[in-house]
């Protein structure tokens, strides 16, 4: 019998344009590098807002740029942030990025630091996000659909367990949720080496079969192809992989892709931190397989809530975004368990079904999305990684 | 359902995954296949971790290695069953 979510609701944000966010950031973004201390200085001086800095924004052009670009205005427009205060060195590119925020119709302001200097800009930046707290503060959680989340998946640290048992739990959990209503996103490009078959095999339509084939050929071709001195032995399985009992890519593969479940179709593929646009479904995203990279950019595409399948224990986390973990071996729970939200440890010892694990991990989007801090959010994981196409002019 | 010692994914796999901690050489393992639940014995020939493949049949150098039911790589060296099966005699077809 499918599944039915219409009674599932959560006590969310609902933004000016109609999104669902679980989270109430008040964000001061930087453009560029050298905007980070003025960021970080308003973040400091005014409680309830957070800073994310990163490591580029000078003299990138052309893909990198628009990707850059695509990223800032896509982490600011998230559903999870309810204002935000952009500064960056000049104001050319900082009103690029505070409008294309603006867009959504959530309060942005904007800040450039020539002419003005650090000490008058965080003045200045300082007063607004001051203000934007008490307005941020004030806004009132209303129950909404479940499935009117977007909730995103990546795997990390993954070993011969995810595939057993935490991936499949995601894959339960789409093919549940994704009929009714959600918003889903995989990725990942070089980790489907040696599944390629069964992932065309998975998209809804032949165009959407099309789109992933092409960001497949060109991620292997452009990225992997272009750059490799050996045979990616010790890159891609990592050497966590390997420790934990993964031998090749297409064994890993093969697992990463036990996050789709067993009915779900793609209905596009989509480049890095691009929003989904054809509607309620899950998408291919093309990212890299390194965990902060990828959810930063699923993130930035407008996903509120992360689902991330680890076995050896990856810790990663995201400033706007709560990053649920699942795992499923044992010794990770025995020795890291303070970086787990659901244990489905169970699923090994056949004390548990896939089903189960399934409804537990719901269960725990549920919670998230009502206000429970994941592992990431109470040990301080924000990292923000931004992707690079290539080197700066 | 006793708890096994190994799961293998697919009826057509010739290894299978160690799941529980600290399996020694010469345990006789319940092996559980995940997609009918079917059921089988195998003694572990070695100790092997926790996450670790098992060749569930003998192996040959060039044979390819089957989980989830699909290629996954080939044999470099050759295996008897029991035996752990990883990096040091399984590589890639890709790459």
């Amino acid at each position: 019998m499918a599944y039915d979510a219409s009674n599932l609701t959560v006590q969310a944000y609902r933004r000016e344009n109609g999104r669902v966010g679980v989270r109430n950031h008040v964000l001061i973004l930087p453009v560029d590098d050298i905007s980070n201390a003025a960021c970080e200085a308003v973040a400091n001086n005014v409680k309830g807002t957070l800073a994310i800095p990163h490591a580029y924004g000078r003299l990138q052009f052309g893909e990198d740029l628009e990707l850059h670009f695509r990223t800032m205005i896509g982490t600011g427009a998230n559903p999870n942030v309810a204002a935000v205060v952009v500064i960056g060195i000049e104001p050319g590119w900082t009103k690029i990025i505070a409008d294309g925020i603006r867009e959504t119709g959530k309060p942005v302001a904007e800040f450039s630091i020539e002419q003005n200097g650090d000490f008058e800009t965080i003045r200045a930046a300082g007063w607004k996000a001051k203000e934007f707290v008490h307005w941020a503060t004030e806004l009132q959680k209303e129950e909404c659909p479940l499935t009117d989340l977007w909730v995103s998946t990546k795997c990390g640290e993954s070993d011969t367990t995810t595939g057993l048992s935490s991936c499949p739990t995601v894959g339960n959990m789409y093919d549940k949720l994704i009929p009714n209503g959600l918003y889903g996103c995989f990725g990942e490009t070089s980790e489907i080496t040696g599944a390629e078959h069964i992932c065309e095999k998975r998209a809804a339509t032949p165009e959407a079969a099309e789109a992933f084939k092409a960001l497949f050929k060109a991620y292997s071709e452009d990225v992997i192809f272009a750059h490799q001195t050996d045979d990616l032995s010790d890159s891609q399985p990592t050497k966590g992989n390997i420790l934990g009992g993964l031998t090749t890519i297409e064994e890993k593969a093969l697992g990463n892709l036990e996050k789709i479940g067993r009915e779900c179709t793609y209905i596009d593929a989509m480049g890095p931190a691009v929003a989904p646009t054809k509607g309620p479904g899950l998408y291919f995203m093309d990212t890299s397989s390194a965990a902060a990279e990828c959810v930063t950019l699923m993130a930035a595409a407008g996903y509120v809530i992360h689902t991330f399948p680890t076995g050896q224990g990856n810790v990663v986390g995201n400033p706007i975004v709560p990053v649920i973990k699942i795992s499923g071996n044992p010794r990770t729970l025995r020795t890291m368990a303070e970086h787990i939200d659901v244990d489905v440890t169970g699923v090994l010892t056949r004390e548990m079904t896939i089903d189960q694990a399934g409804d537990s991990l719901i269960d725990m989007i549920r919670r998230t999305a009502n206000g429970r801090h994941t592992a990431a959010e109470a040990l301080g994981h924000r990292e923000f990684s931004m992707t690079k196409l290539y080197r700066s002019a | 359902m006793a708890v096994p010692q190994l799961l293998v994914h697919d009826e057509k796999d010739n290894v299978g995954v160690v799941v529980v901690e600290g399996l020694s050489a010469g345990t006789d393992m319940l092996c559980v296949i995940t997609h009918d639940n079917s059921d089988f014995r195998l003694t572990a020939k070695e100790d092997i971790p926790i996450g670790h493949k098992v060749a569930l049949k003998d192996m040959k150098a060039g044979d390819t290695v089957y989980k989830y039911g699909e290629d996954i790589g080939k044999m470099i060296a050759d295996v008897a069953k029991g035996h752990h099966v990883h990096t040091q005699n399984c590589k890639t077809k890709r790459w």
